[in-house]
């Protein structure tokens, strides 16, 4: 999926290692770091980090998200002790944290330590791409919410084919002491930036110690497409889940056969009580469905959001309609209105339709009693290879099991059996 | 060709990577768009050269390999495009070679997961040498009537369905590939057909963009509406809406991003695209309908009401006489493939090859129907299996014994016999294993352990005729026949050969009967008495028992002539004693030893002065 975010702990770590190697020694960054996780045994870690003992620390979450002094989850200038009875107690707590883009809930299960930085100057420095160019943007007011003083950010922007260890730094940046060494910085960075495959680098705030610089809170992403040429380079690199993104157990299931085949199966639930419910073929048409339900103004009534594609094998498509029919159909609607089942899709270029819908009728068919229980009315759109005999077979499984069900082809809108559905439930 | 052209009628390609099938389905198309010649001029697979073959309509055509990009193009120069199989690895390296040659104008990227980096910079690459990529992470695209990259519009069915086979007047482009096969149906159903389609491929940062590609539709003539399909994630839809505010883009436009569920689904969910999440406000698909409708842009209030914009855009051209509809045909039928008809069931056909003592097309495979889990489980051994693939029977125990001990009592026979001496020469003459082994094989005959059929054959002969032994012999006399089986080196009455005694007491343990076995020693107690060495050997004796062994098992008289006539008597010798030779062989090697010569003193040289003079 390219882009993907990675742990503070680990861009630092590959940072401390890459900086020293690019500059030739020159210049150095902070590698004391440890991340602690639920079976770190915490008593033992400052036997292989002495420095934890001897240094005053900084603990904060390392789980993806950000404004972490501001969700009181920053602990700072503490001896290791308080270190330790602080993680222990934030150990697998639940919180929620507000972020620009809402709030969100989930489980604290791993924490940064650093040694405590002093300083005075708060920078802020930042990499950024964009198609043509690669973007360095840098401001002497760090520290704080960058949108704020967006009128201080100093940017450069470097061709997609300049020579990274060419760009000229120096003139852009303002006239601050340290300037000759910071730019050195920079460059260095950024050459590490476009060889490591980053999409994303930000520092805020970062200071110097000296001559040295020491980023004091670091965001970072990494393409991780790139993972076949940067093995080396990244070292045993984790891509966490972003924060709070737990699963139920259907949910899981479902990951779990996605992860084990070629084919691709996807399913999130959005709302259990909802009485329209999506089994579509095909990542595009998949989004195109749910779009539609929401666009029509069922946004509430939409339970799920899901895919199957890629060719899943006859066993897989029926798990898979076995897990949506299961939690469809665990309650009837308390006030027995009925429930509409869209079994969508646009056109297959080659996947034999009829092939696939095989494993959804076999599920359909051990789901009878339930279906007709739940009221359940049945809406099916798809096209491409052998898409007559499929449509076939899922209109004589309607009669067969007694459940309203409309078959459509080609010639029907792919979304059509979207506003038919949608127009049953508004009645 | 025009700058805002990519493929035309007369476009030659490259094919990289070994995709066959992809192939073959571009010439299919290009058989029915009517074409005089097919588009892919060549596939470029650096591990092979030589040829593939491909239909075309119903003949069969050559086309090369090749192992290089400087070579095709230094062959084809006329071909400007390559369609990109090579994998996530190489499809940077391949397609920056591509970009570097004179010729190859235009590159498809089929592979996904191709690093962001590296595409910004194919990207910038192209825009700086005046080239095109598409892609990566993309089927590609189809110019109606003209060209089709690689898989793209799926099967001939589809094709034909939406006429892909002559060009209309619509440019479609999109994100999403799996779709686009959707949308060329939606276009076929409500206007006069697609001209090109093109589907950019979902990542962030694509080669070429949405707009990259309306803009060439801009400036094409026979092009008279656009319709596109956006997506959220990135801001290339608002380049789009500022071209149509800047007049960039003037002719109607159809369009709709997707993704407006995003809303309502939870922060975290995962859409199909690398590029598809809205990290921002103005990424979403939301804001960016409402820019595009903003603009002026036709964007429907739903992907449901998405064909009747279409239509109703279509229908306006045409009341507006830009549009006049495109002509349809009747496309030519391609041939359906035989393996998708023998599915179908639609023809049979007879086969030239039989076999009934195996099948290894199941999951399992089986000798004569036992599943080879179940010879090993069930503990057939060699006999068994000998029984299984010679006789295509399930023997009992005792005669599976029978034959390894035969096997066994066979191995070898020193270095010194004919077979055992030939495997040797070759292998001090260097020769490999089977070079070897055949060496010695090949000395196996009448004279060499080839006796065993020929000794059922003969005893069976006076059995069956019931020859007294005494008369059997005078008969073989008269016949001026040596009877096979008879006669030992070595061995003599008084010092009989322990592998015969082991097996005549196995016989006589185990079988019921050993009828030719008795006739036989009935037959060696005449020949002892001429000459004590003349007694049952040891090729008789197997040949004997053989037959005794499988009259026991009830093969009727026809079928035991068929087995010896068929040599499989001599199968036994065959087989156990390529395990001596084998042995000989590996000690040789083992040893290394050096080229063998013929001691001089050990041949007679008796060459005459000169030649008899004749004719």
């Amino acid at each position: 999926m390219a882009q993907k975010g990675i742990r503070e702990y680990d861009a630092k770590r590959l940072l401390a290692k890459a900086i020293p190697e690019i500059s030739g020694n020159k210049l150095r960054f902070n590698d004391e770091l440890v991340l602690v996780s639920p079976e770190t045994d915490l008593a033992a870690l400052p036997n292989e980090h002495p420095w934890l003992k001897d240094q005053r620390l900084v603990v904060k979450p390392d789980q993806l998200f950000g404004k972490r002094g501001k969700n009181n989850l920053l602990l700072i200038n503490v001896d290791y002790d308080q270190a330790q009875a602080w993680i222990t107690k934030q150990m697998n707590r639940q919180i929620t944290i507000k972020q620009t883009t809402g709030e969100t809930s989930g489980t604290l299960t791993h924490f940064l330590v650093e040694p405590f930085v002093p300083h005075d100057k708060e920078y802020y420095l930042a990499f950024t791409s964009e198609r043509e160019a690669d973007v360095i943007h840098f401001s002497t007011k760090g520290g704080v919410d960058i949108e704020e003083v967006w009128d201080s950010v100093v940017t450069i922007r470097v061709p997609v084919l300049a020579d990274p260890a060419k760009v000229d730094i120096a003139s852009h940046l303002p006239d601050i002491a340290n300037q000759g060494a910071l730019s050195e910085f920079i460059k260095v960075l950024y050459q590490i930036y476009c060889d490591f495959h980053f999409t994303y680098l930000e520092f805020n705030p970062i200071t110097f110690l000296g001559e040295t610089i020491v980023p004091l809170d670091t965001v970072a992403k990494l393409d991780d497409t790139a993972a076949f040429q940067c093995a080396k380079k990244w070292g045993e690199v984790e891509f966490p889940k972003p924060f709070g993104g737990s699963n139920t157990k259907e949910e899981a299931y479902i990951a779990s056969l996605d992860e084990k085949t070629g084919a691709s199966l996807k399913l999130t639930m959005l709302n259990p009580n909802g009485r329209v419910w999506t089994l579509v073929a095909g990542g595009g048409a998949s989004v195109i469905y749910a779009d539609t339900v929401v666009d029509l103004g069922f946004g509430n009534e939409l339970a799920n959001y899901g895919e199957y594609s890629g060719n899943p094998t006859t066993e897989l498509t029926y798990e898979y309609t076995k897990t949506v029919l299961d939690l469809m159909t665990r309650t009837p609607d308390p006030h027995g209105r009925p429930k509409y089942l869209l079994i969508g899709g646009g056109i297959a270029n080659f996947t034999d339709v009829a092939k696939t819908f095989t494993g959804i009728i076999r599920a359909l068919e051990q789901y009878k009693s339930k279906l007709q229980e739940n009221r359940v009315q049945i809406y099916v759109r798809r096209g491409g290879p052998n898409y007559k005999e499929g449509l076939e077979n899922m209109r004589k499984l309607g009669e067969r099991i007694e459940i309203p069900l409309e078959v459509y082809g080609p010639e029907t809108h792919m979304t059509r059996i979207v506003s038919l559905a949608l127009e049953e439930v508004s009645r | 060709m025009k700058d805002y052209e990519l493929f035309t009628e007369d476009t030659k390609a490259f094919i990289y990577g070994g995709q066959t099938a992809a192939a073959q389905r571009m010439l299919d198309f290009d058989f029915m768009c009517r074409k005089d010649e097919p588009s892919v001029v060549a596939m470029i697979t650096p591990e092979r050269g030589g040829f593939e073959l491909f239909f075309w309509g119903t003949k069969e055509i050559r086309i090369p390999r090749i192992t290089s990009i400087t070579q095709a193009t230094s062959r084809y120069p006329t071909a400007d495009v390559m369609v990109n199989f090579a994998s996530q690895r190489s499809a940077y390296d391949v397609t920056m070679e591509a970009l570097n040659t004179d010729s190859i104008r235009t590159v498809i990227v089929i592979a996904e997961g191709v690093p962001e980096r590296q595409e910004r910079i194919l990207a910038a690459t192209a825009k700086e040498k005046g080239k095109w990529v598409i892609g990566p992470a993309t089927v590609g695209g189809v110019k109606a009537g003209a060209f089709k990259i690689g898989n793209a519009a799926g099967t001939m069915q589809n094709i034909r369905e939406a006429k892909l086979y002559r060009p209309g007047s619509v440019g479609f482009v999109s994100v999403s590939g799996g779709l686009s096969n959707e949308a060329y149906n939606v276009i076929a159903r409500n206007t006069d057909g697609l001209n090109e389609g093109v589907a950019i491929g979902g990542d962030a940062f694509p080669c070429s963009t949405l707009l990259d590609h309306l803009l060439r539709y801009e400036k094409n003539p026979d092009i008279k509406m656009m319709v596109c399909l956006g997506e959220l994630g990135g801001t290339a839809e608002y380049d789009i809406a500022n071209a149509v505010k800047d007049g960039r883009l003037t002719k109607p436009l159809v369009m709709w991003v997707t993704g407006t569920c995003a809303k309502v689904l939870p922060g975290q969910v995962q859409f199909g695209h690398a590029g598809a999440k809205a990290e921002i406000a103005i990424e979403t698909a939301d804001a960016k309908n409402d820019a595009l409708r903003k603009v002026g842009i036709t964007v429907p209030s739903s992907f449901d009401d998405y064909h009747e914009k279409i239509e109703q855009t279509y229908i306006k051209l045409c009341d507006q006489g830009v549009i006049t509809p495109a002509e349809d045909f009747m496309p030519p039928n391609i041939p359906m493939d035989y393996k998708q008809a023998i599915a179908e069931g639609l023809v049979r056909k007879r086969t030239g090859f039989i076999s009934t003592i195996c099948d290894e097309s199941g999951e399992v495979h089986n000798y004569c129907g036992v599943p080879i889990d179940e010879v090993i489980e069930k503990n057939y051994g060699i006999g068994g299996v000998i029984g299984l693939l010679w006789f295509k029977k399930d023997i009992p125990v005792y005669a599976r014994q029978f034959m390894e001990m035969v096997l066994q009592i066979i191995a070898d026979h020193g270095p010194a016999v004919s077979g055992a001496h030939n495997t040797i020469v070759a292998a001090r003459a260097g020769k490999d294993l089977i070079s070897s082994l055949v060496s010695g094989l090949l000395t196996i005959g009448p004279r060499f352990g080839g006796a065993v059929n020929g000794a059922a054959e003969h005893f069976l002969f006076g059995f069956r005729n019931k020859l007294m032994s005494r008369d059997f012999v005078g008969q073989m006399k008269a016949k001026n026949v040596r009877i096979q089986g008879i006669g030992h080196r070595l061995h003599t009455v008084e010092n009989p050969d322990k592998r015969v005694e082991l097996m005549k007491n196995f016989a006589r343990a185990h079988f019921e009967k050993t009828d030719l076995l008795d006739y036989a020693l009935s037959v060696e107690q005449v020949t002892s008495q001429k000459k004590n060495n003349l007694i049952l050997n040891v090729d008789g004796c197997i040949g004997v028992l053989c037959v005794d062994l499988l009259r026991e098992l009830k093969f009727t008289d026809t079928e035991i002539d068929e087995m010896i006539d068929a040599g499989l008597f001599n199968a036994l010798f065959i087989l156990g004693r390529s395990i001596g030779f084998m042995g000989h062989y590996f000690d040789q090697r083992r040893l290394q030893t050096g080229l063998y010569r013929h001691p001089l003193d050990d041949i007679l040289y008796d060459v005459p002065d000169r030649p008899e003079k004749v004719g």
